[in-house]
């Protein structure tokens, strides 16, 4: 197993790699010569020469690349095109508020879809199942930006109860767990929140099922335990699965809440990348695009490691 | 997957032989698929929902009462019912009604297109990571790695970004996100199949690989992959609306379900209801191809 976790701490190295190459690629893949990205078009010819030269436009792309991926890991972003301010001073704010949203959203999906699913997975083929499954369907199918509008109109527009845009009093900087915060937090989190909580409980549901049917809950119902206990067992098996998916699902709020935030212009990443969108600005897009899909491969890395660590029978080579 | 698992008796062999004159057939595989289909009430209900809004937007042009893309000063948000608009006016003053079944054209041909599109190079890439492995399969499937390590609305959102807005970049963008998704599946059902005995045998009786390929793999292959990708819909759909309502699909005035969601927007103080129908229409078609999708996937498998 040890030798498992290695390969899988270094398969991360290339994946990295890999990823910053495709972001990297993005200023490239944009029509256009790149340099229009990054000057405004009616500079004069040797004020492009020079910026051409500064940002090493000039060199072959390998190297080009070769100093980008030198600058990132020295935590420099290059700077908005729109704003003039790095990249990363930017980013760091933002990413916090996104990591607010999805993480609040993931625990209201995760609890929902675990209570769902477990109820599914356990009473298959009744009324409860029924319900549940219908929840998970709708939560996988429905437009969530489309969700995001109906909760505006219910509970912002016709109750008035809570808030329907921003991140609070304080704007994007500015954040704490009071009243005055969490109110503007709740409807984009439950938004974003069906998501998870369909494809949960999908998973569980299913995963529940298998193991209510395996022979070894047949064998203690047999002897007599309950079924409290039996209960244990289930969650025991049933863990490793439903975390891994629970773990991935985290990452895809993270780079996914692009439009719920635009919906409820909360000021996180997906807001940053929806101006960054508007503004064509490459640099902004390139660097937002970078950390958001970096935290994937290192949840997608811990995911795994946590996996192996709970459940013994993988036992990769 | 046998492939075949309905047995006959010999009366019923009988029966069925004088019903066919001379031909002696077992029901295919594919008659038993829909016969199961046909028994699934809610697959039912959604396919026939699909097909209505299939025919509505085909025939959009004899359904439709006004034209899509006739703008009004004066009867901009109007409810519905209002002066002969069956569903109300815009906020350009244009008919709902019109706007609705138009803009599902499009809605319908940005969700379904990135779907076979991936279907057809995501199944070619990975039957042949799949039958060939080796190099080939580690070649293909690393790179599919790296797409995987995007989150995948992320990843429509990056690439539609960076070449702008446009149908045709939206369409390659979500292409981008399916194909490594289908890659996975193909190769994953590919090598299943590949080791089996049967192929074993065909290669040791002298068959080349192109026609164990054609006989032996790509039957058994096929239908998997394919019901994986009719589940690719429902996420498709709801996707390609969202990049046209974060301004990166289609553009004004073009009507499509996710763009007029869009600038529908600013009517949610006036005209709530209104500003909801595009999004029920997503909704409507995301949820359908989905149960109809989950249908067709136990009717497909002969073990259940």
């Amino acid at each position: 197993m040890i030798f498992y976790l290695i390969r899988r701490v270094l398969y991360a190295i290339p994946i990295s790699l890999a990823v910053s190459l495709v972001c990297f690629m993005l200023v490239h893949i944009a029509p256009g010569d790149p340099i229009n990205a990054i000057v405004p078009p009616d500079a004069p010819q040797a004020v492009v020469e020079q910026i051409k030269h500064e940002y090493g436009l000039d060199k072959p792309l390998p190297v080009q690349f070769g100093l980008w991926l030198y600058q990132v890991s020295q935590g420099d972003l290059g700077r908005s095109l729109a704003t003039g301010r790095s990249v990363w001073s930017d980013l760091r704010p933002a990413t916090a508020n996104t990591l607010r949203l999805a993480v609040t959203a993931s625990l209201i999906g995760f609890v929902l879809g675990l209570i769902l699913g477990g109820l599914a997975g356990t009473f298959r083929g009744t009324w409860i199942d029924r319900i549940a499954t219908t929840f998970a369907v709708a939560g996988v199918s429905i437009p969530h930006y489309w969700l995001g509008m109906v909760m505006v109109i219910l509970f912002s527009v016709t109750l008035g109860a809570l808030p329907a845009m921003g991140a609070g009093p304080g704007g994007a900087t500015d954040w704490a767990w009071d009243w005055a915060h969490i109110q503007y937090l709740i409807l984009p989190a439950v938004t974003l929140s069906v998501i998870p909580m369909g494809i949960i409980t999908r998973t569980v549901r299913g995963v529940v099922g298998e193991i209510m049917n395996q022979d070894f809950v047949n064998t203690l119902r047999g002897k007599g335990m309950l079924p409290r206990n039996i209960f244990l067992h289930v969650v025991k098996n049933a863990a490793p699965n439903a975390l891994s998916v629970m773990g991935l699902q985290l990452g895809y709020l993270m780079g996914g809440s692009i439009l719920v935030e635009t919906v409820f212009s909360w000021p996180g990443t997906g807001f940053l990348l929806n101006s960054a969108i508007f503004q064509r600005d490459i640099p902004l897009l390139q660097g937002t695009i970078l950390v958001l899909a970096l935290f994937f491969v290192a949840l997608n890395l811990i995911v795994d490691l946590v996996q192996t660590a709970l459940d013994p029978r993988i036992k990769r080579s | 997957m046998s492939g075949r698992t309905e047995t006959l008796s010999a009366a019923q062999a009988e029966l069925l032989i004088q019903a066919k004159g001379a031909k002696t057939r077992h029901p295919g595989y594919w008659t038993g698929v829909l016969r199961r289909l046909s028994r699934d009430k809610m697959t039912m209900v959604c396919l026939s929902i699909l097909l209505l809004m299939l025919l509505a937007i085909v025939f959009a042009s004899v359904v439709s009462p006004f034209d899509p893309y006739q703008t009004s000063m004066i009867r901009r948000l109007k409810p519905p019912g209002f002066a002969g608009h069956p569903l109300g006016t815009d906020e350009l003053g244009r008919d709902m009604l019109s706007r609705l079944l138009y803009g599902g054209r499009l809605s319908w041909f940005l969700g379904i297109t990135p779907v076979v599109i991936s279907l057809v190079i995501g199944g070619v890439l990975g039957v042949i990571a799949g039958f060939l492995g080796g190099w080939v399969n580690m070649a293909i499937m690393r790179t599919t790695d790296v797409f995987y390590a995007f989150p995948s609305v992320l990843l429509a959102v990056a690439i539609s970004g960076a070449l702008g807005a446009g149908i045709s970049n939206a369409i390659l963008s979500m292409s981008l996100v399916f194909i490594p998704q289908i890659i996975r599946v193909a190769e994953t059902v590919t090598t299943g199949v590949r080791n089996l005995d049967y192929v074993e045998s065909a290669r040791a009786s002298g068959a080349s690989s192109m026609t164990i390929v054609r006989v032996h793999v790509l039957p058994n292959v096929l239908g998997p992959i394919f019901v994986y990708a009719t589940s690719l819909i429902s996420v498709s759909m709801i996707l390609a609306a969202g990049l046209s309502f974060l301004g990166l699909g289609t553009k004004p005035p073009q009507a499509e379900w996710g763009l007029m969601l869009n600038t529908l927007r600013t009517a949610i103080y006036s005209q709530p209801l209104l500003a909801m129908l595009p999004g029920v229409c997503i909704f409507m078609t995301s949820i359908c191809f989905n149960i109809a999708s989950d249908g067709l996937r136990s009717a497909m498998d002969v073990r259940s």
